[in-house]
């Protein structure tokens, strides 16, 4: 069978020959326009004039827009139409599009967009936490607040407390590819888009908004896109609707795709958070009661905010059992970039409030970190409590899939911890300047959308008269092999080999209606619908076949290219070619909905997620004393992929969000300046991982078990699960400053060399 | 500018090549050439890199700040030009190397180009590379399973090429008039004191920015690429000559064996794609408070060599630096070249930034440091990133010249950092850090050459 094979990811002979197509790849009509937009220069205030005339005139323009020219909505907002294509007169924070430049060549565009002279009545920005509080600027009318059992009374009652606060910086995508969109306009006001994007209905959805024509006039086209991580789930609708619009002002294909300079200043990032916490204890290590209390930034406009902010609190318990919790969340607007979608979706942030009080705690009582995560795990299904409340979450889900107790315990072993534990302190003993810290991490991470109207996928499944098959679903390419994935799926259902399942981008004129590639939910939700497309088709097929054979129509059967029916054997081409012939359809749509889930998120009850994946990891790192300068020296990872639809990929997924979390809790740090301009809108500045930044020793293992729930072929979902195994590396960061003294490290995020250094001081010298 | 180059193995002769005109916009717009991609546009993320050969050798460049007449005379190769069937194509294929495909092809070349030099440190080869899907072990799996692969064919072809100008012994792009390319630095004396107006272009990995990123036109550009004569290398009993074309990574295989922290040091200045085309001259000559090779020539006491028409002269290297933005260099003149006198290696280079590879230094310290009979006799202390300009340290210097080489010297020298730096806050680093760990450098300094560990880079898992 197809399904369990690791295979290469299906475009990766095209991507090495550099002929996978991009959107700025396509060829275009030769008097294609280009696009660029004129941002703003201040973070906060209104346009008092605006003089474009430099603008207009300067080489190779062709029209320029602004708010005043938009026929139909201005709105680009994935959610509640807060925010402008084009300034509407206010101006919410550096970098905003405030006018449209459409000109001959992309140069041209980026050179006239920077001619606009606008003046502004400035207003004083909200750019920190503590203004946005001062100010109630916010999203919701007030904190979102999740609770079970008394946190207050437990940790007031508790033998032991802690408490303490810290910053956890945002996160640029950094997709390779910058966003990008080409509308090429149609017969009779039809527009077709192709946009790098997570989300084509939305693009759909807000194109046909801003040209005032329903969502039938527009097509979207993914085929793929070069990397997503979240930021092309809402990012793009500007780029579509600019190409929309000026395609359709000038009846000629324009395209649009930001410089990264452009990228990194107009779109949104990571949510930034700051988490305040007490924990009450025993001396076992044992949590009775704790309290988180998140500040979340969430930027100008409103986009998936809420959501974000919802699964960072549904991520507060990450792998433990909390009888008492409270768990307070603050959406603060302010004048900077629009927070984002990124991978984890707020999950992330909610996790390391926790493994920050497990390490916290695990100092306090000078106990072995792992053994005091045991302690607090939440109960294995084979031995759930007999009041089964104390295996909910704090949001009222029961832990029914918990596997961390035998994961760690084979993570251990494997990683050989406990020796290198006591070798690392050895070393600490014997080098003065250079120390090491070593940490575990687990993750339970829920999968599913918490908007539960957005767990549906369609698929739309031919099969042609030779056997060749062609696959379409709603799911996105951004490199994490989902096509594969769901080919390998069509093809077990048929018995064929793979190479006769053709796939194709996605494409809104064939699957309408779908949801955005998120939340890990790819492959679980267009596996399952495409699963149901072909199960359709077969049977058909073997209803056709049985009756032509007078053969029972359950045992006609599909395998190995070949269709048996009785004693007969056919070819799956024969098979398909006498089906044509027979006037079988050969075509159908399949549907799939999640079951199970129901959510409350302003009560914060329910069942919001369909399962948990699991996972867990070890890291050692070093650090220069002297420095701060830090880096990973050893991985070890074992990771829950279910049964693994394709392993070769699955381990893809897990080595780069393990990189790429541990990016985001050391090296990649935000800076905006005190007039809210972002500095670090580059790879010179803002700086990802590089090649000698993964850990020289990098083992990574997927756990041998699979789904609990009916998911398609019992696999569980990995695209962002594994991001959270990054925190571990930054435990390790806080172990090796630990050896420096006898305080807390208490470290921020990211660990920069300078915030490491920060905390040896305060270890070493108390200031 | 008439130029011409081999492109996949075609001789192209481009009659008005625009100046500034990057090699990546002419691969993708105007021949239609998209498998290099652009991803950063600054030479900082290494989706367009290409292959570039000439007798010298095969190198990896990025594209994106590569002025077509840069590549006059010299061989392309972009990742369509492999024709498929490179072995580092298909180990990243086999490897699982590639995910969402956009930086693949930028890999594939830089690995292309390691392989036809038989590099095998592929984490210094490939850190002018960015992937943010794969957490590159799968890349670093696919290197290693290429390394004893045989050369393509292609390879020997694209190194021998030799322009049919050159054939014909014509020198294409010379001039009186800029744009031009001269070909000896006599003929680019004469031009640039005629057009002191004009911009230098040596490797362009600056001035390819002001085009890129800051849009300026350039009207009046002098490329140096044909200045054979800037390229020597000149190793005496005495002194290190290096012409101002020599770029970075043979300024690194010129000091590594001399001076191994400074090798280790120019190791991690930038990328491999950035070296190859970044040179000594126009490092020291754009003055930057923050570029990395001045600090280490300075504590070497460098001196600098200058030229403007036919009148040369030579001033201590920590000199040329003014102010910030502001060089000792009259209109038309331009470095010819540096040297540093021969000494037993007492050099420490030490690069703080952000991310180990490829990242600009929030502080650059370097030391050298004489000691004789346990007293210190001489010290040369340079930094960048602590001032407007790369500096000598000058009070630490003399705290600690004449004293016994012991760390309460080194304790008691700490607070002269004070008198020399001002140093500011930015997004690499605030001032405090900056202040702090300069002053920890010099224990380090001192504790490495007590035989202590004190290098996270040589911490082994």
């Amino acid at each position: 069978m197809s399904v369990t094979r690791p295979l290469p990811h299906d475009a990766a002979p095209l991507h090495v020959a550099g002929s996978a197509r991009y959107v700025d790849d396509i060829p275009t009509p030769r008097d294609t326009l280009h696009l660029a937009f004129g941002l703003s220069s201040i973070a906060k205030g209104r346009i008092t004039a605006m003089d474009l005339d430099a603008v207009r005139k300067a080489p190779g323009v062709v029209l320029v827009m602004t708010a005043d020219d938009l026929p139909f909505a201005n709105d680009v907002s994935p959610s509640v139409h807060d925010e402008p294509f084009l300034s509407d007169g206010s101006v919410n924070y550096v970098g905003q599009p405030v006018f449209l430049v459409v000109a001959t060549s992309h140069l041209a565009a980026r050179k006239a967009a920077r001619l606009g002279r606008i003046d502004y009545a400035e207003e004083e920005a909200i750019l920190t936490i503590e203004q946005a509080l001062a100010a109630d600027s916010r999203f919701e009318e007030g904190p979102r607040i999740y609770e079970k059992g008394d946190a207050e009374a437990a940790i007031a009652a508790a033998a032991h407390v802690i408490e303490g606060s810290f910053e956890l910086g945002g996160q640029e995508h950094f997709y390779l590819e910058g966003q990008a969109a080409l509308a090429l306009p149609g017969e009779g006001g039809d527009m077709l888009v192709h946009s790098s994007t997570q989300h084509p209905t939305e693009i759909q959805h807000k194109v046909a908004e801003a040209l005032g024509v329903p969502m039938h006039a527009v097509r979207v086209e993914t085929r793929r896109m070069g990397g997503g991580f979240g930021g092309k789930e809402s990012q793009g609708n500007a780029l579509a609707v600019a190409c929309a619009l000026a395609a359709r002002a000038t009846g000629r294909a324009c395209k649009m795709r930001y410089d990264r300079d452009d990228d990194m200043v107009i779109t949104g990032k990571r949510h930034a958070f700051r988490i305040a916490y007490r924990a009450g204890f025993n001396a076992d290590g044992r949590i009775t009661g704790v309290s988180f209390l998140h500040h979340v930034i969430c930027g100008w406009a409103q986009d998936l905010s809420l959501p974000v902010a919802d699964r960072a609190m549904l991520h507060a318990d990450n792998a433990y059992r909390l009888l008492n919790a409270r768990i307070e969340s603050h959406r603060l607007k302010t004048n900077t970039q629009s927070a984002t979608a990124y991978r984890g979706f707020g999950g992330p942030q909610g996790m390391v409030g926790i493994e920050r009080v497990m390490d916290h705690i695990a100092h306090e009582l000078g106990m072995d970190p792992v053994e005091l995560r045991k302690r607090n795990y939440y109960t294995s299904r084979d031995a759930l409590p007999r009041r089964k409340t104390d295996n909910t979450t704090p949001y009222g889900q029961l832990v029914e899939d918990f596997e961390l107790h035998e994961m760690t315990e084979a993570l251990l072993v494997s990683s050989d911890y406990a020796a290198r534990k006591a070798a690392v302190a050895a070393w600490n003993a014997a080098n003065p300047i250079v120390k090491r810290g070593i940490a575990f991490s687990p993750v339970k991470f829920g999968i599913s959308f918490t908007l539960t109207h957005l767990n549906q996928a369609g698929a739309l499944v031919h099969v042609y008269q030779d056997g060749s098959v062609h696959l379409n679903h709603g799911g996105t390419e951004m490199g994490q092999g989902l096509f594969q994935k769901v080919a390998q799926v069509a093809a077990s259902r048929f018995g064929i080999p793979l190479e006769m399942v053709k796939i194709t981008a996605t494409d809104t004129a064939k699957v309408p209606n779908t949801s955005a590639t998120a939340a890990s939910s790819g492959s679980d939700l267009n596996g399952m619908a495409v699963k149901a497309a072909c199960d359709t088709i077969r049977d058909r097929m073997a209803a056709f076949l049985a009756e032509r054979h007078q053969a029972d129509v359950a045992s006609v059967r599909f395998a190995d290219g070949m269709v048996e029916v009785g004693a007969a054997r056919y070819s799956f081409a024969e098979a398909a070619a006498q089906s044509y012939q027979g006037r079988v359809s050969l075509s159908a749509t399949g549907f799939y909905k999640t079951p199970k889930i129901e959510w409350d998120r302003i009560q914060g009850r329910g069942r919001p997620f369909y399962y948990f994946a699991y996972g867990a990891a070890v890291t050692e790192v070093a650090v220069d004393t002297l420095t701060g300068e830090n880096r990973i020296l050893r991985t070890d990872i074992l990771h829950d992929a279910g049964a693994s639809l394709n392993p070769a990929l699955d381990i893809g997924q897990v080595e780069g969000g393990y990189v790429q979390g541990a990016g985001w809790l050391t090296t990649e740090e935000l800076v905006w300046d005190e007039r809210g301009r972002l500095r670090t809108h580059a790879p010179s500045t803002y700086k990802i991982p590089a090649c000698s930044d993964r850990p020289e020793v990098f083992k990574v293992t997927l756990w041998d078990g699979q789904n609990r729930e009916e998911t398609i072929y019992r696999s569980k979902a990995v695209g962002e699960p594994p991001f959270m195994l990054g925190i571990s590396a930054w435990l390790a960061l806080s172990d090796a400053v630990a050896s420096c003294g006898s305080a807390y490290p208490a470290l921020n995020a990211p660990a920069t060399a300078e915030e490491v250094w920060k905390g040896i001081r305060r270890l070493r010298d108390g200031i | 500018m008439k130029i011409t180059f081999l492109l996949n193995g075609e001789t192209v002769e481009l009659a008005e090549a625009d100046p500034t005109a990057t090699l990546l916009d002419w691969l993708r717009e105007d021949r239609g050439l998209t498998g290099t991609k652009e991803g950063c546009n600054e030479g900082d993320c290494g989706a367009c890199t290409v292959s570039v050969s000439d007798g010298d050798g095969t190198r990896a460049m990025n594209a994106c700040i590569l002025f077509l007449p840069q590549l006059h005379g010299k061989a392309v190769r972009t990742v369509e030009g492999l024709g498929g069937t490179h072995p580092a194509q298909q180990a990243m294929v086999d490897h699982h190397g590639s995910q969402c495909g956009f930086c693949t092809p930028g890999f594939v070349m830089s690995m292309v180009a390691a392989h036809a030099e038989g590099a095998t440190d592929h984490d210094t080869q490939l850190a002018g590379n960015l992937c943010r899907c794969t957490g590159y072990a799968p890349i670093i799996r696919a290197a290693r399973a290429v390394e004893d692969a045989p050369k393509p064919d292609w390879l020997a072809t694209d190194r021998a090429f030799i322009s049919p100008e050159i054939l014909r012994g014509e020198a294409a792009g010379r001039g009186a008039e800029p744009p031009s390319a001269p070909t000896s630095s006599n003929e680019l004396a004469a031009l640039y004191e005629a057009h002191p107006d004009a911009t230098l272009v040596a490797g362009a990995t600056d001035v390819g920015l002001w085009v890129t990123k800051q849009l300026r036109d350039l009207p009046k550009v002098i490329f140096l690429s044909g200045c054979a004569d800037l390229n020597r290398i000149e190793i005496t009993d005495s002194h290190v000559r290096l012409g101002a074309m020599v770029d970075m990574n043979r300024m690194r295989d010129t000091v590594a064996p001399l001076h191994p922290s400074y090798g280790e040091m120019i190791r991690r200045y930038a990328s491999v794609q950035v070296r190859n085309a970044a040179t000594v001259g126009g490092n020291i000559a754009n003055g930057s408070p923050i570029g990395d090779n001045p600090p280490a020539l300075i504590a070497l006491g460098a001196t600098l060599h200058l030229r403007k028409g036919d009148a040369r002269r030579d001033l201590p290297l920590e000199e040329f630096f003014l102010d910030y933005g502001k060089q000792d260099r009259a209109p038309g003149e331009f470095v010819e070249a540096v040297s540093f006198p021969r000494q037993p290696d007492r050099l420490k280079c030490y690069k703080l930034s952000k991310r180990f590879d490829q990242d600009i230094s929030a502080v650059l310290g370097c030391f050298n440091i004489t000691v004789e009979g346990g007293t210190v006799t001489a010290a040369r202390i340079a930094f960048g990133g602590m001032a407007g300009i790369p500096k000598r340290a000058r009070a630490v210097e003399a705290a600690l010249i004449g004293q016994p080489w012991t760390q309460e010297t080194v304790t008691a020298a700490l607070p002269a950092f004070e008198a020399d730096f001002t140093p500011m806050s930015d997004m690499r680093a605030s001032a405090l850090y900056r202040m702090e760990t300069a002053k920890a450098l010099l224990s380090r300094y001192f504790a490495e050459d007590q035989g202590h560990m004190a290098n996270v880079l040589e911490v082994r898992a």
